[in-house]
C-alpha cells in the first residue's frame, strides 16, 4: 500500500502482445515472459515487481511476512493427529508441504490462519509466529489473522451468487477494508491470478459460471485483493486439469516476491517446480503426523537425509 | 457447479484458429433413450400425481366459481370486488369482498413482519451460534413446536396474551400514533384488533419458519462459509454474505407455508376478530375481519349469503394462488430452492 507509484495496471500498455482472443486456454502463449506485462507484473526483468497505486485502508501491513510454527500439535477430540511441527516459512518464499493423505497437512495449514479452531472438536498446542508475534496470543483476533493470511482451498469456492467483480472485492467488504480505486484493484488482482484476460469482458457475469480452473484462479484473485502477507494453498490444483494447473503454477511464480506462499500438493513435480523449501509429513499407522524432513526443495528431491523421504518423492511409497 | 473446462484445441502450440465447420448444413440428430422399466414407472407415477394435484386445483376453482355464480351474478363482479361491507338486510343486498380481503392482507402482513425476523434469527442462532450439544436439543425443540397445530398457539395467544397485547397497543398508539395505521382515538376499545390477531398468527407461524429456515441454513455449502471466514470476515459478515443469500428461498418458502397454515386455521382468527367486514386501517383498534374467519362465522346461512361466501372464498383462492406462485418463483430462483448452477 505504500509501494511505488508507478501506475502499471492502469497504464495504457498495449494489452497482451500475444494470444489476442480471450480464450480460456492459451497456455502456451502465456509462458512467453513478455506476456506478464498483461498480468500487472513486469516479467521481463523479474526484479521490478510493482504494485499499482491502489491504497487499502484498514488492510494488512504491506509486504510478505515470515511464518514460523513452534512445537505445533493438533488434536481432534482426544486424538492427537499432528505432533511437534517446527517449520520456518521465510518471507517471500514458497514452501511446499508434501506427504501421503491423512498425515495432517491440511490440519497444519489450517492452524496457520486459525481455520483449525472452526472445527468444534479441534484443539492445539504450540505457537504460530507471524513476523514473530504469536497468532494465538491473548487479544489477537482471528479475523485479523485470516485477513493477513489468505487461504485457497482444495475445492474452488467462489461465491456463486456474486459476479466476478463482486467476488474479487468480497474480501474488502467482509473485512471492512477501504479501497481508493476498486476498478484498478479488480484488474490488478485478476491479473496477478492470471485470469484478467479471460474475464475482462464479463466482470459482471456470475463467478459460478466459470470453469473449475478459472474459478480457482478467481479464488486466488479474491484472496490477493486484500493484499495478504501470506497465502496458504491446500491442494489448489487437485481438482484441475493440467492446463489450469500450469496457469496456477505460473501465477505462484509471479506472486512469490509479494507474498509468502505455503502450498500443500500431492503432485511431486509441482512441489519440485514451484517451491523453494519443502517439508515432508508422515504419519505411521495410528500415530500422529510428524515432519520427517524439512529443507531446500532441491535437497529434498535429490539427496534427502531420510530414506523415507527419498522413497516418497520417487513415488515408491504412500 | 459448472466444472466443464473449455477444451483446449487438440492441435499443438501454434494454436491456429481452426476454421469452424459450417454448422448450418448439419442434420441434428434426435437423441433417444430407452429408459429402464423402473424409470418408466417412476415417470408415470410422478406425472400422474402431478396431474392429480393440478386437476384438484382446477376442480376446486371450478366448484367455487359454480357456487358463487348466484351472488356474483346478482351483484356484478366489479361491485363485489369493491364493496367493503356485507349487508344482506337491505334490498338489493350489498355484499363485497374488499373489507374482508384488506383485513386478511393486513393481518398476514403484521404476522409476516413479526414472524420472519423472529423465525430467521432463531434459525440462525441454532445453526450458527449455539454450541454443538445444545444445537441438537434446540433443533428438536423447534421441530416439535412446528408440529404442534397452529390452533393451539392461537388459543394460547388469545387467552393469555390479549390483555398484555392491549397494553402494548396502547403504548404504541401513544408514542407512534402519528403514523396513520397506529392512530387510536380516545377511549377506543383496543381488544380484538388486527394487531392482536397479527401477533397471534405470527406466534403460530414462527416455529414453522424457524424449522424450515434452520433446515436450509444447515445446508449452506461449508466451503463458501469457510471462504468468507478465511477472507477475514466476522461471523455476522459471513452470515449476511453467504448463509442468508443461500437460505433466502427457505425463508420465503417457510413463511408461505406457515402463513397458509395459520390463516387456514380459521377458528383461531375468527375468534380473534369481530369479523364485521369493513375497511379498517387502524390496526390497533377493535375491528377487522378476514375472509376465512368470516366464512366460518356465516356458514350455513341463506343460499344467497352462502353463494356470496363462496365468491369470497374464490377471491381468496385466486389471491393465495398468485402469492404462492410468486413465492415459488422466488424460491426456485434462489439457490437453496433449486440448483441454479449455470
Ligand atoms: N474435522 C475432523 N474431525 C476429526 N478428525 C479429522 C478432521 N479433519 C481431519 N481429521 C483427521 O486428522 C488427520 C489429518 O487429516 P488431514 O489434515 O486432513 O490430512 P491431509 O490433509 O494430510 O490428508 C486424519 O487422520 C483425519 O482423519
Ligand atoms: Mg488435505
Amino acid at each position: 500500500m505504500t509501494d511505488a507509484d508507478s501506475p502499471i495496471a492502469s497504464a495504457p500498455v498495449a494489452p497482451a502482445p500475444v494470444a489476442p482472443a480471450p480464450v480460456a486456454s492459451a497456455p502456451v502463449a502465456s509462458y512467453i515472459p513478455g506476456s506478464a506485462t498483461a498480468n500487472g507484473a513486469n516479467g521481463a526483468n523479474g526484479a521490478a515487481e510493482h504494485r499499482a497505486p491502489v491504497t487499502l485502508t484498514g488492510g494488512p501491513p504491506p509486504g510478505a511476512a515470515t511464518l514460523r510454527s513452534v512445537d505445533l500439535c493438533a488434536w481432534f477430540g482426544d486424538r492427537l493427529v499432528l505432533e511437534d511441527v517446527n517449520l520456518l516459512m521465510p518471507a517471500g518464499q514458497v514452501t511446499a508441504l508434501i506427504g501421503p493423505s491423512g498425515c495432517g497437512k491440511s490440519t497444519f495449514i489450517r492452524m496457520l490462519n486459525r481455520m483449525h479452531e472452526l472445527v468444534p472438536s479441534a484443539s492445539l498446542a504450540g505457537e504460530v509466529l507471524l513476523d514473530g508475534a504469536d497468532i494465538y496470543g491473548a487479544g489477537v483476533r482471528a479475523q485479523e489473522i485470516r485477513m493477513r493470511i489468505g487461504m485457497v482451498f482444495q475445492k474452488p469456492n467462489p461465491f456463486p451468487a456474486m459476479t466476478i467483480r463482486e467476488n474479487v472485492l468480497a474480501g474488502l467488504k467482509l473485512a471492512r477494508i477501504k479501497c481508493s480505486d476498486k476498478d484498478t484493484l479488480v484488474e490488478q488482482s485478476l491479473a496477478r491470478a492470471g485470469l484478467w484476460r479471460e474475464v475482462k469482458d464479463r466482470l459482471h457475469s456470475p463467478g459460478g459460471a466459470l470453469s473449475g480452473g478459472q474459478q480457482q484462479r478467481l479464488c486466488i484473485a479474491r484472496s490477493l485483493a486484500v493484499h495478504p502477507n501470506v497465502l496458504l494453498m491446500d491442494e489448489p490444483c487437485s481438482a484441475l486439469d493440467p492446463t489450469s494447473t500450469a496457469r496456477i503454477e505460473e501465477t505462484i511464480g509471479e506472486l512469490r516476491d509479494d507474498v509468502t506462499i505455503v502450498i500443500v500438493t500431492h503432485n511431486m513435480q509441482q512441489a519440485h517446480r514451484v517451491s523453494d523449501l519443502c517439508a515432508f509429513f508422515l504419519a505411521a499407522e495410528n500415530q500422529p503426523g510428524r515432519v520427517v524432513e524439512f529443507g531446500p526443495t532441491e535437497k529434498i528431491f535429490t539427496e534427502p537425509d531420510d530414506p523415507r523421504t527419498l522413497q516418497y518423492v520417487q513415488g515408491r511409497f504412500g | 457447479m459448472a466444472t466443464t473446462e473449455t477444451i483446449p484445441a487438440a492441435t499443438p502450440p501454434p494454436a491456429a484458429d481452426p476454421v469452424p465447420a459450417p454448422t448450418s448444413a448439419r442434420q441434428r440428430r434426435v437423441i433417444q433413450d430407452k429408459p429402464a422399466r423402473v424409470d418408466r414407472w417412476f415417470d408415470r407415477v410422478t406425472l400422474a400425481s402431478g396431474l392429480f394435484v393440478l386437476v384438484l386445483l382446477v376442480l376446486v376453482g371450478f366448484f367455487l366459481l359454480q357456487r358463487s355464480r348466484r351472488a356474483i351474478g346478482g351483484i356484478g363482479i366489479i361491485d363485489f370486488l369493491t364493496t367493503e361491507g356485507w349487508r344482506t338486510d337491505v334490498s338489493p343486498p350489498e355484499i363485497g369482498v374488499l373489507g374482508l380481503l384488506t383485513g386478511t392482507v393486513i393481518v398476514a402482513m403484521i404476522a409476516i413482519v413479526i414472524a420472519v425476523p423472529l423465525g430467521t434469527v432463531s434459525a440462525l442462532f441454532i445453526t450458527e451460534y449455539a454450541s454443538i450439544q445444545s444445537r441438537k436439543y434446540l433443533t428438536a425443540l423447534v421441530d416439535l413446536l412446528a408440529a404442534i397445530p397452529s390452533l393451539i398457539f392461537g388459543l394460547w395467544g388469545f387467552l393469555a396474551l390479549s390483555g398484555q397485547l392491549s397494553s402494548l397497543a396502547e403504548w404504541i398508539g401513544t408514542h407512534f400514533g402519528w403514523i396513520p395505521i397506529f392512530e387510536i382515538s380516545k377511549d377506543a376499545n383496543l381488544t380484538n384488533s388486527m394487531f392482536i390477531a397479527g401477533v397471534v398468527v405470527a406466534l403460530m407461524v414462527v416455529p414453522i419458519i424457524a424449522s424450515v429456515a434452520r433446515e436450509v441454513f444447515a445446508q449452506t455449502p461449508p466451503g463458501e462459509k469457510e471462504a468468507a471466514l478465511a477472507l477475514g470476515s466476522t461471523r455476522w459478515g459471513m452470515i449476511r454474505s453467504v448463509v442468508l443469500p443461500y437460505g433466502k428461498g427457505g425463508i420465503i418458502g417457510g413463511s408461505m407455508l406457515g402463513l397458509g397454515r395459520a390463516l387456514g386455521e380459521t377458528i383461531a382468527v375468527s375468534l380473534l376478530l369481530p369479523q364485521v367486514p369493513a375497511l379498517v386501517y387502524r390496526i390497533l383498534e377493535n375491528g377487522g375481519s378476514t375472509v376465512s374467519g368470516f366464512i366460518v362465522l356465516r356458514a350455513g346461512a341463506d343460499p344467497f349469503t352462502t353463494s356470496g361466501l363462496m365468491a369470497a372464498g374464490l377471491v381468496l383462492f385466486v389471491v393465495t394462488l398468485v402469492t404462492n406462485s410468486l413465492a415459488s418463483v422466488v424460491v426456485a430462483r434462489s439457490r437453496s430452492g433449486a440448483g441454479v448452477d449455470l
